[in-house]
C-alpha cells in the first residue's frame, strides 16, 4: 500500500496511458482527463485515493490540488480511505429492492460478518449499499470493481463470495470471469 | 413483434464486431451523408422524422440541432449523453454493449451534420466495461477509414473519444454533463446561455442520448419522411424500453412508439406478464422521476380509453390522472409492492445524488428521505403525509436543473394516487415493522382496483 513516505508515481504503461488520455482534449483542455486519470489512479494505487495520489494527479495536469480535492469528493466512485480488495457495491435502489436487493445484502452481512459501510478484518471484503447501476433488468445486482454480478440470488452470492476470497485484488479497470450461475 | 430500426440483427453472432455489422449493412448511412449529402441536408432529415430525444425530456432532436450557432468561429461539439442512471433505465447499456457500431455511427453521421470534428461519448463509470466495448468498436471503425482523417476520402474529419463519468446521476442533466466533461464538479450551469451557443468549453455543442444518436441510423437511411411513418402521431419512430420489476421478462424491447401498455405488460413478446401468477398494482413508465400510476391508470386513461406508449397518451390526464413517457424505464409493481418503501428508496436516491448547489433540492430531498422512512418504519404521524406534499411542492420549479422536479414528482404522485396506505402505515405502525409487510399481507384499498 502507498504509504506518504514512498514515491507515488505510475508504473510506465500507466503513464503513457495517462499520457494517451491527456491528448483526447484540445490543448490548454487537459484538465478534462482529470476524471479518467482519477480511474486511473484508483486502479493503480490498491483501489482508493490518497490525499498524496491526488497531488500527484494534479501535478501531471499541472492543476492545483484543490482542483482534484473537490472533484474526487464530488465524485462516489472514488474511494478516499483504504476498502478490502474486493468492494462489494450492492445495488438497493427501487428495482433492485423490488426484486429482493435487501436480502442479498443481508445475506452478505451474515456471510462476512460485517455491517454495511464495513471492511473484514482480514481485509478481503469492503460492503457498501449503492444507488441505481442501470442494471434494473437483471436485478438483483452488485458490482465488484469492474465486474457486474447480475440476477443474483442469496445462494449465488455466497459462491460470488467464496469465489472471490481465492482471488487477488478486483481490477477497477478490467472485467473478470466468475461465473455464479 | 412491432418493427426493429435499431435492434434489428441484435442477434446476429459476432454483431459487435466492424465485420459483421459492416456486413449486415452497417456504416450505410455515413456512405449516404458523406458523399451524396450536405450536413443541413441530414439535419432536415431529422428534422423531418420527428424524432425526440430519447433521454428522457422528447424534445425534438432536429429542432435541437437547428439551434446549434453554426456562425461561431469556436469549434462546434457534439457529446452523445451515454450517463444513463435514471433508476430503471439500462437501455443505452444494452445498446452499447451488444451492437456499439450502431452508436459509432450513428456518432459519425450526427457529427457531420453538426460539423464536429472532435466528438466526445460520455458514459457512466460504472460502465468501465462498456466503455472498452465501445473504444475497441471505435478503434475499429478508425482501422477501417470511418474515422479520422478525409473519411471515406471526402475532406470530412472526426475523431471520436470515451469519456468516463464517475458515478454522479446529476451528470445525466447535459450542463452538469458538460462540467464534468472539463474536469469539474458536475454542478448545472444557469441556463441560458443554452449549450447550443456556449456548451463545451464555451463552444456551440450539441448533447444527445445514446438512443437518440442511434436513431439517426435508421433516419438517414430510410429518410426521416419514412422513419415518421412509423409511430403514431408527433410519437414517430421506435422506442428502447427498459422493463424492470415484478415480470416474468424484464429487459430490453424495442416498441413501435403506439403500442398498448396492456400488450406490453402482458404479451409473451414483451414482458410476459406479472411474475408469481400475482396482480398488477401500479407502474412507473419512464424512470423513477415520473408520476406512478396505479393499475386501472396505466391501463386506461381516465376518460376509459387504452394507453398506448407514446409521448401523448401517457401523459394524458396531466399530472392528475397520467405520467410522461421519459426515459422509457418501465417498473412494474405486483400487489405485495409497498408503495411507500418503494418511494422512501427513490427519495433516497434522489438525496444521495443532490447536488447540493440548489438550497430547495439538497435541503428538501433530505426531509423526504427523512419522513418517509419514519413513515415507512412506523414512526410517523397523519400530519407527516401532507408535510411531504409541501415538501414536494416547494422543491417543484425553485432548482437550477429538473433533478428538484424529478424528486418531486414521485412523492407528490404517490400520496395522491396511494394516500389510504401512508394512512395505513400511520394507523397500524406494528404492521409495517416488518419490512415486508405487504408480502405477508397484500395491502386492500377500499377503492374498487380495476385489475386485468
Amino acid at each position: 500500500m502507498a504509504t506518504e513516505k514512498e514515491t507515488i508515481q505510475f508504473s510506465d504503461s500507466a503513464l503513457s496511458k495517462a499520457k494517451e488520455i491527456i491528448g483526447r482534449y484540445p490543448e490548454g483542455k487537459q484538465k478534462s482527463a482529470l476524471l479518467p486519470l482519477l480511474h486511473l489512479a484508483q486502479s493503480e494505487f490498491d483501489g482508493w485515493l490518497s490525499p498524496a495520489v491526488m497531488d500527484y494527479v494534479a501535478s501531471l495536469l499541472q492543476i492545483k490540488p484543490i482542483e482534484v480535492y473537490e472533484v474526487a469528493t464530488f465524485y462516489t466512485m472514488f474511494n478516499l480511505e483504504p476498502v478490502g480488495n474486493h468492494l462489494l457495491e450492492v445495488c438497493r435502489t427501487g428495482p433492485c429492492w423490488l426484486r429482493g436487493a435487501e436480502d442479498i445484502v443481508k445475506r452478505i452481512e451474515q456471510k462476512l460478518n460485517i455491517k454495511v459501510g464495513e471492511t473484514t478484518a482480514d481485509g478481503k471484503f469492503t460492503l457498501k449499499t449503492v444507488e441505481c447501476l442501470g442494471s434494473c433488468g437483471t436485478a438483483p445486482m452488485l458490482q465488484c470493481g469492474a465486474t457486474f454480478f447480475e440476477n443474483l440470488s442469496e445462494e449465488s452470492v455466497e459462491v460470488l463470495i467464496e469465489k472471490l476470497a481465492k482471488q487477488k485484488r478486483s481490477s477497477y479497470l478490467r472485467p473478470t470471469e466468475i461465473n455464479v450461475g | 413483434m412491432g418493427r426493429q430500426l435499431l435492434l434489428e440483427h441484435i442477434a446476429v453472432p459476432g454483431i459487435e464486431t466492424f465485420e459483421v455489422y459492416r456486413k449486415m449493412g452497417g456504416y450505410a448511412s455515413v456512405e449516404k451523408a458523406l458523399k451524396t449529402m450536405t450536413p443541413d441536408q441530414v439535419t432536415e432529415q431529422v428534422k423531418s422524422s420527428g424524432l425526440r430525444g430519447r433521454g428522457g425530456a422528447g424534445f425534438p432532436a432536429g429542432m435541437k440541432w437547428s439551434f446549434l450557432d453554426r456562425k461561431s468561429d469556436k469549434p462546434r461539439y457534439l457529446v452523445c449523453n451515454a450517463d444513463e442512471s435514471e433508476p430503471g433505465t439500462f437501455k443505452d447499456r444494452y445498446l452499447m454493449e451488444k451492437i456499439p457500431h450502431l452508436l459509432v455511427e450513428g456518432m459519425i453521421t450526427s457529427s457531420y451534420a453538426l460539423g464536429a470534428k472532435t466528438s466526445y461519448i460520455y458514459i457512466r463509470g460504472e460502465y468501465m466495461y462498456v466503455l472498452q466495448i465501445l473504444e475497441k468498436a471505435i478503434r475499429e471503425a478508425y482501422a477501417a477509414g470511418f474515422l479520422g482523417k478525409n473519411i471515406l476520402g471526402t475532406d470530412y474529419s472526426l475523431d471520436l473519444y470515451v469519456h468516463p463519468g464517475a458515478g454522479a446521476y446529476i451528470c445525466g442533466e447535459e450542463t452538469a454533463l458538460l462540467e464534468s466533461l472539463e474536469g469539474k464538479r458536475g454542478n448545472p450551469r444557469l441556463k441560458p446561455p443554452f449549450p447550443a451557443i456556449a456548451g463545451l468549453y464555451a463552444s456551440p455543442t450539441v448533447v444527445n442520448n445514446v438512443e437518440t444518436i442511434a436513431a439517426v441510423v435508421p433516419i438517414v437511411n430510410l429518410g426521416g419522411d419514412e422513419y415518421a411513418k412509423v409511430g403514431v402521431g408527433k410519437s414517430t419512430g421506435t422506442k428502447l424500453i427498459s422493463a424492470s420489476g415484478h415480470i416474468n421478462k424484464p429487459g430490453v424491447y424495442e416498441i413501435e412508439l403506439g403500442l398498448p401498455v396492456e400488450e406490453f405488460i402482458y404479451s409473451d413478446q414483451y414482458c410476459g406478464g406479472i411474475w408469481k401468477g400475482r396482480k398488477l398494482k401500479a407502474v412507473v413508465a419512464g424512470g423513477s422521476s415520473v408520476p406512478i400510476l396505479p393499475a386501472e391508470l396505466i391501463l386506461k386513461t381516465a376518460k376509459g380509453e387504452p394507453r398506448l406508449m407514446t409521448y401523448e397518451s401517457l401523459s394524458e390526464g396531466g399530472f392528475i390522472s397520467g405520467t410522461m413517457l421519459g426515459s422509457g424505464g418501465f417498473i412494474v409493481m405486483d400487489e405485495t409492492t409497498c408503495i411507500v418503501r418503494n418511494l422512501w428508496t427513490f427519495a433516497r436516491f434522489y438525496h444521495h445524488e443532490s447536488c447540493g448547489q440548489c438550497s430547495p433540492c439538497r435541503e428538501g430531498t433530505g426531509w423526504m428521505e427523512k419522513v418517509l422512512h419514519r413513515i415507512e418504519h412506523g414512526h410517523g404521524q397523519m400530519s407527516d403525509i401532507d408535510l411531504l406534499v409541501d415538501v414536494a411542492k416547494k422543491i417543484e420549479g425553485n432548482t437550477i436543473c429538473p433533478l428538484g422536479d424529478a424528486a418531486a414528482w414521485p412523492v407528490a404522485s404517490a400520496i395522491r394516487h396511494f394516500r389510504e396506505e401512508f394512512e395505513y402505515h400511520v394507523k397500524f405502525p406494528e404492521k409495517v415493522k416488518n419490512p415486508k409487510h405487504f408480502e405477508i399481507e397484500p395491502f386492500v384499498s377500499n377503492k374498487q382496483l380495476v385489475m386485468a
